[in-house]
């Protein structure tokens, strides 16, 4: 209890607001790591996502390489790819892609899936392309799942995306590590709220996105 | 004119679902394909538009084969109405309806009043227009997937059991608005339906399948009842069903039409222009 008052005082300590290093230049840094790491993942990810929903094709392997994915340990992937390409965004930026692509495939193709295939059946005999049917009928019905799986991805990526400061970066994990290192556990503990906190607003904030997107008319039934 | 040529349809895991069928339909006729499941109407209907391709054979429309013709643009300038109405749930009702005439290129404010005229033509208030398909009845959908099919205009229409899904009531209501509504257009009509007595009514000419879409009979409903091809079709037809043996008795100087259990079907009328004889 007295760790955990010690550490939200650590927060509360107004020096720690304003210049460099400090709470929001590190929570600015963290959430730009998140947005590079869902980003990138979300170029690769949804487009193939999209394509095997719309197509019913290669689900399997994508399933399989999603599942084999989500096993890997991000921190081993980390120092790997630090070792690799050395210290710097590229290493754990990689990494969060990794990390994000299974969510997001998933969300993709779940998006497809859950349309009324009669819908799409009739929206082919109507005579909408291929294209005209994902992105006229599958997207806009399947919505809400596809920013499910982005929910989800950037969750696990901002949870993550203090390994970052282990190999030199900035975000919030470097009051993690910097905690670490000195022994200093209400720095370590506030850290660690902010990293909680800030995931738990970026959940909300999705699932608000979610509920928005949710198509009109297809909810009454 | 539509032309099947010996087509068959055979799926990759070797089930035939159309062994050999040819059958010619004349512009503005409506043709009934009748069968119970298995028959392979559906699947004959739908290569129409090429939603199914023939494994052997070909299909033509106005002469020209529709393997030749690219499926999305002849797809557009047909009409289809499904069981399940098919609407797309996320779009107004006049969404829905605009839709083929929108890919068309027509423009929307023209295509939207062109939408409000036709949900009239299917009996419908245009004050549902701005409602979303699960706001409507099951009979109130399947009229908007009528209008749709009817929004661009289509010299053909492919109805695939469009009025399996309501009840008998709305299923009635229904077919007599099909009969006004091409009285009033006079589209070429291809119509699948198991249900015979739907296919008498709606049907110029009747085309009677057994499964592997074998034509058992086709003809005018007149001419399937009176000469019933084989027990198949009697069956089928239900022509040893009381309902369809009717008889005359005399009653009251009248002549009423009663059938087998003696349950009364109507009055004869006299032909037009000439005495009744007895």
């Amino acid at each position: 209890m007295t760790q955990l008052l010690e550490a939200l005082a650590w927060i509360a300590d107004p020096t720690r607001w304003s210049g460099p290093g400090s709470i929001p230049v590190r929570l600015l840094e963290h959430l730009w790591y998140t947005l590079l790491g869902v980003g990138i993942a979300a170029l690769v990810a949804i487009p193939v996502g999209l394509l095997v929903g719309h197509t019913r094709r290669g689900r399997g392997p994508v399933v399989a390489l999603s599942g084999a994915a989500r096993a890997l340990p991000t921190l081993g992937l980390v120092t790997l790819f630090g070792l690799w390409l050395g210290i710097g965004l590229t290493a754990p930026v990689l990494a969060f892609v990794i990390l994000a692509i299974p969510s997001l495939l998933a969300g993709a193709y779940s998006a497809c899936e859950a349309v009324d295939p009669r819908t799409v059946d009739a929206a082919r005999a109507q005579g909408m392309t291929e294209w005209q049917i994902l992105t006229r009928v599958e997207v806009p019905l399947g919505l809400p799942l596809l920013i499910g799986g982005v929910r989800l991805a950037a969750v696990q990526v901002v949870a993550t995306v203090m390994l970052a400061s282990y190999i030199g970066n900035g975000g919030l994990g470097r009051f993690i590590f910097l905690g670490l290192n000195l022994s200093d556990y209400p720095q370590m503990l506030g850290g660690s709220i902010l990293v909680v906190a800030l995931a738990l607003v970026i959940d909300l904030a999705l699932r608000l996105v979610e509920r928005l997107t949710a198509p009109r008319g297809a909810a009454r039934t | 004119m539509i032309a099947f040529e010996n087509v068959g349809k055979t799926y990759p895991d070797g089930t035939t679902a159309v062994e050999d069928f040819s059958l010619e339909i004349a512009s503005h006729e409506a043709v009934v394909l009748v069968g119970t499941s298995g028959s392979g109407k559906t699947t004959l209907l739908r290569m129409i538009n090429r939603m199914v391709d023939p494994s052997r054979g070909r299909v033509a429309i106005d002469g020209e084969d529709v393997a030749g013709l690219d499926p999305v643009r002849l797809r557009r300038s047909i009409g289809y109405v499904m069981q399940a109405s098919g609407l797309l749930p996320h779009r107004s009702v006049l969404d829905n309806v605009t839709t083929v005439p929108v890919l068309r290129g027509t423009s929307r404010r023209e295509a939207r009043s062109r939408a409000l005229e036709l949900l009239e033509t299917v009996g419908l208030d245009p004050a549902l227009a701005r409602r979303y398909p699960s706001q409507l009845s099951g009979g109130q959908q399947q009229r908007v997937g009528v209008a749709r099919a009817l929004a661009a205009d289509p010299n053909i229409l492919l109805m695939d059991e469009p009025f399996g899904a309501v009840d008998p009531i709305v299923r009635a209501d229904l077919q007599q608005e099909m009969l006004r509504i091409q009285k009033e257009l006079h589209k070429t009509i291809v119509f699948v339906t198991h249900d015979i007595d739907e296919a008498f009514l709606l049907g110029d000419r009747v085309v009677l399948l057994r499964p592997g879409g074998v034509v058992a009979q086709q003809g005018t409903p007149q001419e399937i009842l009176a000469a019933p091809a084989d027990d198949f079709v009697r069956s089928f037809v239900g022509a040893d069903r009381g309902t369809r043996t009717l008889h005359v008795e005399e009653i009251e100087g009248r002549r009423i039409v009663v059938d087998a259990d003696g349950r009364a079907a109507g009055v004869l009328e006299p032909p037009a222009g000439g005495a009744a004889r007895a």
